[in-house]
């Protein structure tokens, strides 16, 4: 990896939700201000800054990450994915999206989308997953208004709904 | 008039409000933009519990290309003043600091800057010097002789003393039979939304104005405090909210002081200010629940029937009583009796300051703190007459036919039937079964305990309630405060479309989605025809002081306001449709999106075109009905009535009733604590959406699990904070949480239009004393503070298992203090240099510059007195200190006392270190030392968990370098060399 100036800004150039894009950042930049305040993805969300409670998940070529702990110049060339990219059309919702909606498992929405894009990295390489493995994966994060309860629900519901149509048919045919 | 189809209960209703907040298309503050040319803030705070502000340097600060300014509280005394509380004390409860620290993480610059890093990085250069004073954190100390007093002004710590007398408790102690006590130490946690605090502000000079928007919830008394400590009158302060809100479980009231400081910073520099909290800062700065020291007697008879209550409170506040406290120890004030038939009470209710963050709204407000020992007093008086503890609660509730029920304290408790609950609770929630699983549990020598708790759960809060703090003579003064008003407004648009605003602030309780549901039913349309907003501008919604989202007043009070503002336009719709279709109002009905005659289907106009007649054809309208246009409602309940002269305090308007009962056991071996089941009841009146109040149920109760077992703000002896990450501060996640079972029975409020109570709070007040119940019933305990945290339960198992020690015998190591949070370590290394050579090289500065681990340079002051730079990190906190040292107590070349303290904008620490240099016998040196050593500031706050290891990196560092410069002891063998580094960092010599 080149060492980067600290005097000037970058422009980093990925793939976000299947666009190219570029941002121009500092190299202390965290991903979670390229996305939000760079590109004006509010989406991803910042809820401490120290990786604990997972708010600001994305993922990074596939695998889930906190975008807290990312500068943004280490995304350089990656494919990255936010809660952006979760539903299929404006005005729509995915299967795990209508499945939260269902089960009531949001309150005040900030976490979700963390929760969302860790359910979601998963599912794609897990289609059989067990209760106790999605307690795990939602065990990452932290949500202080449903319980949880109503996630596991959810996510077990779309699990299910996911293994009988097509929504990730590239990654289930892998796993 | 028919009202057809009025149901408002959805059970099924999803919500309005998830389709963005799924989408990542939620409006929270950080989402939304702001003017260009703003600017961002970074606050500079405290390290110290108690110290004297001497200087703030803002030069270095200045210099940084993009910082704009740096604020002080000397720069804003001219255009603030403080958050006055309830109570009329010398307390400057100023947002921040002037002259004087009084805990760790208030405020004490601002530095402004074009973007949120530069903030930082001047943050980090201004340099702030203090003078320690000795800090007070314990409510007990705060009032004894020689404590450090935080606020000369006020004379002591004490804040308010207030005794209340209910009926004739002299004489029923004297009377009873018999007499218990419980102590409780309730400690301090919080709500701690994912979502912290943050506001947008700028000020208009030409109109003496301030615009801001701040994530706050209410209530909106609070409003009047703002702008008072912003010195203009409440129309010059637009306060506005964003339409998401990330949570708040009462603590985004906190966010008042930081609107008025952001607002401030904004009129200084001229431009508009914009400020994100960070969660170190939520979590040291924010807003914390009172952590409360509870004595509860109670007198009884043989059969367990208690006749009177004595309660001493002493509510701790932290360093500045700021409004709306002290309304934490007064919100109960009408139920201190719980669910029970308790005619004489006794309260004595003191009110102290001390060392630790300001207090304020966390959800459950005042309830814990009362269950608490309510509740561990029950079962302790079951436990002393050797009865069953679920008996001695069902004989002393409030029996079913007594309501409207009237408390000793002043509460009219509006409607219930306990009795029933605790049956239907005990019969569908499995209690026989549970009773054999301790029974098998007990039988296989594991430890296992049933808890149980009845507990009202007060709602809609008289906003007067907090005026029981002063004496009958200085409310006669003051004029009476009471009521609760709640407002909504329905509008009809001109193509008859409806919207829906209420001032109730929601942070994701579904509001938008409940109301819309409401005022469909009363207008006979679909529920998606209704829009409904929550995000509140002062300048132009309808509010008053009580609005907000706060003391569970949803449901009860903002639906059925909602509620009655439908209700009226569709009175004014129904009379402009009988004038056109000839029919009188009182015939009409309103169904599916049109407005019938009841008895002539044929007879009827689409909803839309009379909803839009007001607009279009106001010549169609009756002259005696008015615009049909727009119906604000205000509403508030005719019970709840100003505490009167005996002090009587009718503090909510609802009260809701909860039974929870729970088997956990713990783990001797580990004093985990395991929940094998817990059942909680409910009766909340009427359930408006089943879906939203079992989300309010379980949210509630893992924040009650959290705050039993897991949360606690932890401050040490002398006021470092140290629960500053999540890391230390932890929530329970998906794996922590156990099944719950949640049983519903419903007694309809009679004072609410819907018949609804608040349920968000309950579980926060009953949840944390059952599970405490049910542990005291698994250990056999008569005490137990929370949290019930595995070494603490650990501790009361060993405690248990082991015969007592023999008479006369002296534990050979005491336990640490509580709160002592001293750094102690011992090592020891062998070098081949004589004693005299180390003693030498122990003096020499350039020796020491390069053994001081991370030292950049080493002054020598005198022959024992050096300074130096140095680089330390501790986990995730890496800073760059000052340090001095100074040698003493010089025994050359046998020994030295090494005194040291650091200080940087990261934190600062202290400690001594006694190092002794002994002949080995073979020419070499064996090295010894001992150190004590405290650290403050963010360091402990974040790093606090890795402290006691970085130390031993630390100076162990230190020892090895001096030990290799002095030729080493080359004694080792090369596995033992090859592993050194490693046992190094355990902090095990090499």
């Amino acid at each position: 990896m080149p060492k980067l100036s600290a005097a000037i800004r970058h422009s980093v150039a990925f793939t976000l939700n299947g666009v190219p894009r570029t941002v121009e950042v500092e190299p202390r930049t965290l991903l979670t201000d390229a996305l939000r305040h760079g590109l004006g993805m509010t989406g991803t969300h910042v809820g401490c800054e120290h990786g604990v409670c997972g708010a600001c998940t994305v993922a990074i070529d596939g695998a889930m990450a906190r975008a807290c702990l990312t500068l943004a110049v280490a995304a350089e060339g990656c494919d990255l994915r936010t809660v952006e990219s979760l539903a299929p059309a404006p005005g729509r919702l995915g299967v795990l999206q209508a499945a939260f909606k269902r089960h009531h498992a949001l309150q005040c929405g900030f976490c979700t989308a963390g929760i969302l894009m860790s359910l979601d990295t998963y599912l794609r390489r897990h289609p059989n997953p067990s209760r106790e493995d999605l307690t795990l994966v939602i065990g990452g994060h932290l949500c202080r208004c449903t319980g949880y309860a109503p996630i596991v629900a959810a996510a077990l519901d779309a699990a299910a709904e996911l293994r009988g149509t097509s929504e990730h048919p590239e990654d289930a045919a892998h796993a | 008039m028919g009202i057809q189809g009025e149901r408002f209960i959805r059970p099924s209703a999803e919500r309005v409000e998830d389709a963005a907040l799924l989408s990542g298309g939620g409006r929270y503050i950080d989402d939304l933009g702001v003017r260009p040319g703003t600017l961002h803030a970074a606050i500079v705070r405290s390290p110290h519990a108690h110290a004297d502000l001497l200087s703030v340097d803002k030069a270095a600060a200045l210099s940084l290309p993009g910082v704009a300014a740096v604020i002080t509280g000397a720069d804003l005394v001219g255009v603030t003043a403080g958050l006055v509380p309830a109570l009329r004390v010398s307390v400057d409860a100023r947002a921040i600091a002037v002259d004087r620290v009084r805990y760790v993480g208030e405020p004490v610059a601002i530095v402004v800057a074009a973007d949120r890093y530069r903030a930082e990085d001047g943050a980090d250069l201004v340099n702030v010097r203090y003078r320690s004073r000795p800090a007070v954190v314990d409510p007990e100390a705060a009032l004894g002789e020689g404590a450090p007093v935080l606020h000369e002004d006020a004379g002591s710590n004490l804040m308010s003393d207030r005794r209340f007398r209910y009926g004739d408790p002299d004489a029923a102690f004297a009377a009873a039979a018999h007499s218990l006590a419980v102590t409780v130490r309730y400690p301090r946690n919080t709500g701690s939304p994912m979502e912290c605090y943050g506001v947008v502000a700028e000020y208009d000079p030409h109109e003496d104005a301030y615009d801001v928007l701040a994530n706050f919830q209410g209530p909106f008394s609070i409003h009047a405090v703002m702008a008072r400590a912003l010195k203009v009158p409440g129309n010059r302060l637009r306060l506005r909210t964003p339409p998401d809100s990330g949570g708040s479980f009462g603590v985004k009231q906190g966010v008042a002081p930081y609107a008025v400081l952001i607002g401030a910073a904004a009129r200084i520099v001229g431009r508009p200010v914009k400020w994100v909290e960070d969660r170190l800062e939520h979590l040291a700065g924010s807003v914390s629940a009172t952590n409360r020291v509870t004595t509860l007697t109670a007198a009884f008879d043989g059969e367990g029937r208690v006749t009177a209550l004595d309660w001493d409170q002493l509510e701790d506040c932290g360093a500045y009583l700021r409004a709306p406290e002290p309304a934490t120890l007064y919100r109960m004030h009408g139920n201190m009796t719980g669910a029970y038939a308790i005619p004489h009470v006794r309260i004595r209710n003191r009110v102290v300051l001390t060392n630790k963050l300001p207090t304020g709204l966390v959800r459950g407000f005042g309830g814990p703190q009362v269950y608490y020992p309510l509740e561990r007093l029950m079962q302790r008086i079951a436990r002393h007459l050797g009865l069953d503890p679920l008996e001695v609660i069902r004989r002393n509730l409030i029996p079913a036919d007594a309501f409207p029920y009237r408390t000793a304290t002043g509460a009219l408790y509006d409607s219930g039937d306990y009795q029933r609950a605790l049956d239907d609770a005990a019969r569908h929630g499995g209690l026989a079964d549970l009773l054999d699983r301790r029974d098998a549990a007990r039988a296989a020598g594991r430890l296992y305990g049933i808890g149980f708790t009845a507990a009202v759960e007060p709602s809609v809060s008289n906003m007067g309630y907090i005026t029981a703090v002063l004496t009958p003579a200085e409310r006669a003064k003051a004029g009476p405060k009471n009521g609760a008003q709640s407002t909504a407004t329905v509008t009809l648009d001109p193509v008859g479309t409806v919207t829906v605003q209420v001032a109730s602030v929601p942070q994701g309780q579904g509001h938008r989605t409940v109301l819309a549901g409401i005022v469909a039913d009363v207008l006979g349309i679909p529920a998606a025809q209704v829009r409904v907003t929550t995000d509140l501008d002062t300048a132009k919604d309808a509010w008053s002081i009580a609005s907000g989202n706060y003391s569970s007043r949803f449901a009860a009070a903002v639906a059925g306001v909602a509620h009655l503002a439908a209700t009226r336009l569709r009175d004014k719709l129904a009379r402009i449709a009988g004038a056109q279709l000839n029919i009188r109002a009182e015939d009409l009905v309103f169904g599916g999106g049109r407005v019938s005659s009841r008895t002539n289907p044929d007879a009827s106009l689409p909803f839309a075109r009379v909803a839009a007649t007001s607009h279009w054809s106001p010549g169609l309208v009756p002259d005696d009905v008015g615009a049909a246009i727009r119906e604000t409602a205000f509403w508030t309940p005719p019970e709840l009535t100003a505490p009167d002269a005996e002090d009587h305090v009718a503090s909510s308007l609802c009260h809701g009733f909860i039974f929870d009962f729970c088997g956990v056991e713990v783990d001797r071996a580990t004093g985990k604590l395991r929940i094998d089941r817990y059942v909680t009841m409910h009766d909340c009146g009427v359930i408006l959406h089943p879906g939203m109040v079992e989300g309010q149920v379980r949210g509630g109760f893992v924040q009650a699990l959290g705050a039993a077992v897991y949360e606690e703000l932890v401050y040490g002896e002398d006021g470092a904070f140290l629960s500053g990450t999540l890391a230390d501060y932890l929530l329970p996640t998906a794996t922590e949480v156990p099944d719950l079972r949640i049983l519903h029975v419903e007694s309809p409020s009679p004072f609410t239009p819907l018949g609804a109570k608040g349920v968000g709070e309950g579980n926060c007040m009953s949840t944390p004393v059952c599970l405490a119940n049910a542990v005291a019933d698994a250990l056999d305990l008569d005490n137990v503070d929370l949290p019930l945290t595995p070494a603490k339960l650990r501790a009361l198992v060993a405690e248990a298992d082991e015969p007592p020690p023999p008479a006369g015998h002296r534990s050979a190591a005491p336990a640490a203090k509580a709160g002592d949070r001293t750094l102690r370590g011992a090592g020891a290394t062998v070098v081949t240099a004589s004693p005299e050579a180390v003693w030498a090289l122990l003096l020499d500065p350039d020796v020491l510059a390069s053994v001081i681990p991370g030292a950049h340079g080493v002054n020598k002051l005198s022959d024992t007195h050096f300074t130096a730079d140095v680089t330390l990190g501790v986990g995730p906190v890496k800073g760059r200190y000052a340090a001095d040292i100074t040698l003493s107590d010089l025994d050359p070349p046998r020994g030295a006392t090494l005194t040291g303290t650091v200080s940087g904008g990261l934190g600062d620490g202290g400690g001594t270190g006694r190092v002794t240099l002994e002949p080995d016998g073979t020419g070499g040196t064996r090295i010894g030392y001992t150190y004590e050593a405290a650290v403050g500031g963010k360091v402990a706050a974040v790093g606090g968990r890795l402290l006691d290891g970085a130390a031993r990196v630390v100076i162990g560092g230190f020892f090895a370098a001096l030990a290799r410069r002095a030729g080493g002891a080359d004694r080792t063998g090369p596995l033992r060399r090859l592993l050194a580094p490693l046992l190094a960092l355990m902090g095990i010599k090499s």
